[in-house]
């Protein structure tokens, strides 16, 4: 991917947000570049889906800025910010499905209402994603009808339907049983190696995000503590992250290929 | 003391944010139903269409059903009272005028209110909870243009012709009571009701309506958006659109009540 600018693809500086009189996010300070996996590690409460909320604007901060690529988009009119959206895509907690559609209409939505392309388009490119995440066939099932780490996977489908640059992930393998979440990691693993995305993982499961990460931060109660690579947090020695490594010994191995392949053998 | 005043001051300001909010759904639904038409933004037909059959044609049954009781109900009462004068022949009159002029709109309200009020919050407070709406927006999609328009058109279409089918339920019900118990035949219980009413009852009847419409979509979709912690939230939400959204008929019917009587 080319790009015409320099620096970093997402820059959030100096980010202050209150919920009424608490301060959920205070002076966040990050760098994502382009074409890495970021991952946001931190307990639950600690301001990571805020964040979130705010690199795609749906929240605006108290103070502060973030830029995706050179633009503001906290100071910015929503109209133009509405040209910068089409290129970010958001996997939601709950995935977020319209349950009154059927996975393809929810797919092809965004298509659908943003693009002037042909119906016979949409329809092959909504098939080509929901291939792309292993859903063929179920084009015509409704929401409610799909497990949990399928409905996962459609809703992935749509956040790509748009060939987003930036890619973000909220908790993608909360909720689901370890055998399901290691295939959402496998399939973000898949993106991130066929389409050189900017990929953002707010999750609080440490063995996931040693796995798909280029570098995490680590944050805890609306602060960031540490940024690095996944060898430098491993070695960090600030008390919080080895706190926060140690709360679950078993995990502190990781391989990642050993990891997959014990965890896919059974499943997927 | 001061506790009382600060309590009356919290709850004035909170039903003062509240109004506004309804205010700010209103101008934003209106805009996106009459102004951006004309400037290529479609309005979501298929859906409106959906939200009629669901909220109008759907509640044709039980609207007339209920107008038709109220009708006979009227009938006996009036009855009862115009029988120590000898005044009979004028229950025809009485359930006709009361019944285009206020019931039908009223009863039509608060019946819609309970069906489609609380459908709107329950459809929208789902969305809220489970991120939908949040998605929409993410895709770029204006939410009050996606969710909000369908069911307003609705109600604009629907509210004055389930008033018209309450209206006429409603003198039917007083007719069969007019027939059967006052010895009337079926051409005079007809030539008494065309001669009691005027144009004016009518379409004062059908003014109210469409307001009455606007309060139901604006409270039902206002509650289901501000519906906060998870399902529990949307129940309760649900419940207040119903009590805020009849509270609002009934006192946007004295009004109106009040600015026809002294204007005509
Ligand atoms: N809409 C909101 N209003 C008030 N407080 C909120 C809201 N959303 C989140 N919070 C609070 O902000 C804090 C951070 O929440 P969140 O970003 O969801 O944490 P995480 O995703 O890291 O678990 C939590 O303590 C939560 O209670
Ligand atoms: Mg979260």
């Amino acid at each position: 991917m080319a790009h015409d600018f320099e620096g970093p693809m997402i820059r959030v500086v100096d980010l202050v947000t209150y919920y009424g009189e608490r301060r959920i996010l205070n002076r966040v300070n990050l760098d994502i570049q382009a074409g890495e996996t970021m991952v946001i590690l931190g307990g639950s409460g600690t301001g990571k889906s805020t964040l979130i909320r705010h690199i795609i604007r749906l929240e605006l901060p108290t103070s502060g800025h973030i830029f995706i690529k050179t633009h503001d988009i906290c100071h910015m009119p929503e109209e133009r910010f509405d040209l910068l959206r089409h290129k970010i895509g958001m996997l939601f907690q709950s995935a977020a499905l319209f349950n009154s559609m059927t996975i393809e209409e929810n797919v092809s939505l965004p298509l659908c209402e943003l693009t002037q392309l042909e119906d016979s388009t949409i329809r092959i490119m909504t098939r080509i994603k929901l291939d792309l995440v292993g859903l063929n066939g179920f084009e015509n099932y409704m929401p409610a009808q799909l497990s949990g780490g399928m409905k996962k996977r459609a809703g992935l489908a749509r956040a790509l339907a748009m060939d987003p640059e930036i890619l973000l992930f909220d908790e993608p393998s909360a909720g689901l049983d370890p055998v399901t979440a290691a295939g959402i990691d496998a399939l973000i693993l898949k993106l991130k190696r066929a389409f050189r995305m900017t990929i953002v993982v707010v999750t609080h499961e440490m063995a996931s995000a040693f796995l798909i990460a280029d570098r995490i931060t680590v944050m805890d109660r609306g602060e960031v503590i540490a940024v690095g690579t996944p060898d430098e947090i491993k070695a960090s020695t600030h008390p919080k992250v080895q706190q926060f490594l140690n709360r679950t010994p078993e995990e502190e191995a990781i391989d990642a290929q050993a990891y997959l392949r014990t965890l896919t053998q059974s499943g997927e | 003391m001061t506790g009382v005043l600060a309590l009356i001051g919290r709850n004035t300001l909170a039903f003062l944010r509240y109004l506004s909010g309804l205010y700010d759904l209103t101008s934003e639904a209106v805009y996106w139903t009459f102004v951006a038409p004309f400037k290529g933004r479609e309005i979501k037909w298929d859906n409106a269409f959906h939200q009629m059959v669901l909220a109008g044609v759907n509640s044709i049954p039980i609207v007339s059903l209920i107008s038709l009781f109220i009708g006979v109900v009227l009938g006996l009462q009036g009855a009862y009272q115009l029988e120590k004068f000898g005044a009979t022949y004028y229950v025809t009159a009485l359930v006709g005028v009361s019944m285009t002029r206020e019931l039908g709109p009223l009863i039509t309200a608060i019946i819609i209110a309970g069906r489609s009020g609380s459908a709107f919050a329950a459809e929208i407070g789902t969305m809220k909870v489970s991120e939908e709406i949040d998605a929409l927006e993410v895709m770029g999609l204006n939410i009050v243009r996606y969710l909000v328009v369908p069911k307003y058109l609705a109600l604009l279409v629907m509210m004055p012709c389930l008033t018209l089918v309450s209206d006429l339920a409603g003198i039917l019900g007083g007719g069969i009571f007019e027939i059967y118990q006052l010895d009337q035949t079926f051409a005079m219980f007809l030539s008494a009701t065309r001669d009691a009413l005027v144009m004016r009852d009518i379409t004062t009847g059908l003014i109210k309506s469409l307001v009455f419409g606007l309060i139901i979509t604006e409270v039902g979709c206002y509650e289901g958006f501000t519906v906060r912690g998870g399902a529990e939230g949307v129940g309760k939400s649900t419940t207040s659109a119903v009590v805020v959204s009849i509270f609002l008929i009934i006192f946007a019917d004295v009004v109106f009540t009040a600015i026809f009587y002294y204007t005509s």
